[in-house]
């Protein structure tokens, strides 16, 4: 029975009571997007519910589920006790307090502003405090990580960093550089602003930091997931991983790339240079290589596995895979659909291609397939194999946690090919309806919402069987022995090799250099440069 | 660090992947000048509706035949909201915001840029195709986001007789 149970257990239940509420405002997006008239459908409900949607997905189902894995991870890979338990329940609940803040603000109507929250679209400070809130209570779960594991190192000095856990420091990393742009754009500039101790705000240097953050955001999403993919998903699929120094080196490739990159989402700004934009571009397109080493690792990892089940063949290792598991199907149905993520996200980073998709329904095709699918469907897939285990209790449902994933996976390819190419017709994103005045280009959005309208009627279907597996294994799952938490091993041990992966304070300057070279002069050049800022505006 | 043969392969293969990628990048960046919009010039946004540029947006047809629109995009119309170009042309849009940011996107073109109040956006581009494109706000600005949008209407310069000069892009 681990210890830090309670705790990653009431992380736990956090994300997925916020995955539960958001799943229900998701289909009836999707349903609005295809002007069916709902009842109860406003313009003003549409984008509250967005706002909602987009924070309790995107920032607090993950960020929550990321701390209490992160609280496994590092007690049972270490092999001793997280430090600091005091300080984790700590932070726990002062994430918690700022969630509760922003989804007061949000529901209770005052806080309308997505949850990009571009200046000047004007929140009630509550949201701004909450989502401060939740950064500080994550760096306090970051604190506790890395000195539980400044500790075992204290005692085993020689020992190679438990996998897990090195890809779980990179994640930190990654997560307290990319949050130093989102504090100072929130602390600096919106609270005062939201305060009413500044007047005006410059939305260029608010895009600016906020994108510093976003992006590396999307790595601090899909380093958990890939450390599940490393270090859970061979075991469950009866094999080993296939290379554990591969494995280390995209770790560290990641806390190097992940950040000097974020003016790739600001391409069609005025008031950022063409240079600037251009030097992120190139930085961004190397990141795809740690994700194409992770697709050749894993997949080997399932090959390996295959054949010690007696395959022999060039492919029928694929049918030995535990297919009917859904802690197995989730994984390796998320990597089908990273990997068509991955093309996507290429044309995105595109300098000369993403005028044609910027801001259209394209992009809410592509973002769903990754954090939406590749993170959020590896999480799940996780937590049929953590929650029986962390609660002492057998999968209940266990029927509607098999087909649970197939119908994410077969909902998601609706969802996702009918946004990308409505929105190469040119459909925004983020709009409550398409009229247009009757527009002739307009009406030809209107079968491709009708298919992502299905594809979110299966997705909701399929979210709700989750949420039922995981509430019915807690409250009613039959009580019984589970096995122990265990981490894949590798096909070989490391022994010395390529130790200068592990060392992660060389990386951290090497990751601080790249981010001050990206930044620092674009910074100082627009803060040097007349500027006028704007006003609030009131706009729910 | 020994790394197995095929996946060496892999690896050298994934790097020629990129690399094609940041040289076609680079590629039309130098040749073609393909870039995004990154007009550098400030505004107030108290002053947008009385400037004497943006306080009178209109389009502008000058002697060669290329045109100048000069676009405001606020809560929730772009003025004008119905922009008249000639075809053939160079067209340089010129757009600020008076209040939050928007978005102007000229529906199945690459022209599109992001509208932020205290810049100014401009951008330049040759419309190939005569006809009447539909103009949307593509970022969230308010509850009347939804019907924030403008038509354009690309038709023959009367004294026009060159044929059409690339793509609209
Ligand atoms: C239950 C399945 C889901 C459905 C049916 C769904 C559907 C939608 C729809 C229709 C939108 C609004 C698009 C717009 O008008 O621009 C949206 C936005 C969004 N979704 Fe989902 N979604 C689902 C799951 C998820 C998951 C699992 C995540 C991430 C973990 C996620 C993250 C987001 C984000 C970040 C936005 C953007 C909000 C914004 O534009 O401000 N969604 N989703
Ligand atoms: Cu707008
Ligand atoms: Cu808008």
């Amino acid at each position: 029975m681990i210890e830090s149970r309670k705790l990653a257990l009431a992380n736990f239940w956090v994300a997925i009571s916020a995955f539960a509420i958001a799943a229900g405002m998701a289909v009836m997006q999707a349903l609005s997007r295809a002007n069916l008239d709902l009842p109860w459908r406003t313009a003003k409900m549409y984008y509250l519910s967005v706002t909602a949607h987009g924070v309790l997905m995107a920032l607090i189902f993950t960020t929550f589920f990321i701390m209490g894995f992160g609280y496994v991870v590092a007690e049972r890979a270490l092999g001793r006790p997280i430090a600091q338990r005091k300080l984790a329940w700590g932070s726990f609940y002062v994430a918690l307090l700022g969630t509760v803040l922003v989804a007061w603000a949000i529901l209770w109507n005052k806080a309308t502003v997505l949850y990009t929250f571009y200046p000047p679209l004007k929140a009630h400070p509550a949201f701004y405090i909450g989502a401060a809130l939740l950064v500080i209570g994550s760096w306090g779960w970051c604190w506790v990580m890395v000195r539980s594991y400044i500790l075992w190192k204290q005692a085993n000095p020689e020992a190679r960093t438990p996998l897990p856990v090195h890809g779980y420091l990179a994640t930190i990393i990654v997560w307290i550089l990319a949050t130093v742009g989102v504090a100072a754009e929130v602390v600096l500039l919106l609270i005062p602003w939201s305060l009413g101790i500044t007047e005006r705000i410059d939305p260029i240097l608010a895009r600016i930091l906020f994108w510093w953050f976003g992006h590396p955001l999307v790595y601090f999403w899909l380093l958990p997931a890939y450390v599940i993919w490393y270090t859970v998903t061979p075991r469950v699929a009866g094999g080993k991983l296939f290379s554990d120094p591969l494995a280390r080196l995209v770790f560290v490739l990641f806390i190097v790339l992940s950040t000097p990159v974020g003016f790739h989402h600001q391409f069609l700004d005025p008031g950022v240079r063409a240079g600037w934009k251009l030097f992120h571009a190139f930085n961004t397109q190397w990141i795809l290589f740690p994700s194409l080493l992770t697709a050749f690792t894993v997949i080997a990892s399932f090959e390996i596995a295959g054949r010690l089940k007696g395959a022999r063949g060039y492919l029928d290792w694929l049918e030995e895979l535990p297919w009917g598991d859904p802690a197995f199907s989730s994984v390796a149905l998320a990597m089908i659909i990273f990997a068509v993520g991955g093309f996507g996200g290429a044309i995105n980073a595109s300098y000369g291609m993403n005028a044609m998709i910027h801001n259209t329904a394209w992009v809410q095709g592509h973002f769903h397939l990754t954090v939406g699918t590749a993170t959020a469907l590896t999480f799940m897939g996780a937590a049929y194999w953590l929650m029986p285990k962390l609660l002492d209790r057998e999968l209940e449902l266990s029927l509607l946690a098999r087909i649970q994933p197939y119908l994410w996976f077969g909902g998601m390819l609706l969802f996702s090919v009918a946004n990308h190419l409505t929105g190469l017709k040119g459909m925004p994103r983020r709009i409550y309806q398409f009229d247009y005045g009757g527009s002739e280009v307009a009406d030809q959005w209107m079968g491709g919402t009708g298919i992502s309208a299905l594809g979110g009627v299966f997705l909701f279907v399929s979210a709700l069987c989750f949420v039922a597996v995981m509430f019915g294994t807690g409250l009613a799952g039959k009580r019984a022995p589970q096995a122990d938490i265990e981490f894949a091993e590798p096909l070989e041990e490391p022994g010395s090799k390529a130790r200068i992966l592990d060392r992660m304070g060389l990386w951290v300057v090497v990751a601080v250099a790249l981010v001050a070279a990206a930044y620092a002069y674009p910074i100082i050049q627009h803060l040097a440069t007349e500027r006028f800022g704007a006003r609030g505006v009131p706009v729910f | 660090m020994n790394v197995d043969f095929y996946e060496k392969i892999w690896m050298w293969a994934a790097a020629g992947i990129i690399i094609v990628f940041l040289v076609s990048i680079g590629a039309t960046f130098v040749g073609q000048a393909i870039q995004p919009p990154s007009h550098v010039e400030m505004i107030d946004p108290d002053n947008v509706r009385t400037d004497a540029e943006f306080g009178q947006p209109g389009v502008t047809i000058h002697e060669d035949g290329s045109a100048t629109v000069v676009v405001q995009a606020f809560m929730f119309a772009f003025l004008p909201n119905e922009i008249r170009v000639p075809r053939g042309r160079p067209v340089t849009f010129r757009l600020t915001s008076p209040d939050v940011i928007h978005g102007f996107q000229i529906v199945q073109t690459n022209g599109n840029t992001m509208v932020v109040p205290g810049y100014v956006s401009q951008f330049t581009t040759t419309f190939s195709r005569a006809g009447e494109y539909l103009v949307v706000c593509n970022e969230y600005c308010g509850l009347g986001h939804h019907v924030m949008s403008a038509k354009l209407i690309v038709e023959e310069f009367p004294t026009s007789t060159e044929a059409g000069m690339g793509g609209g892009r």
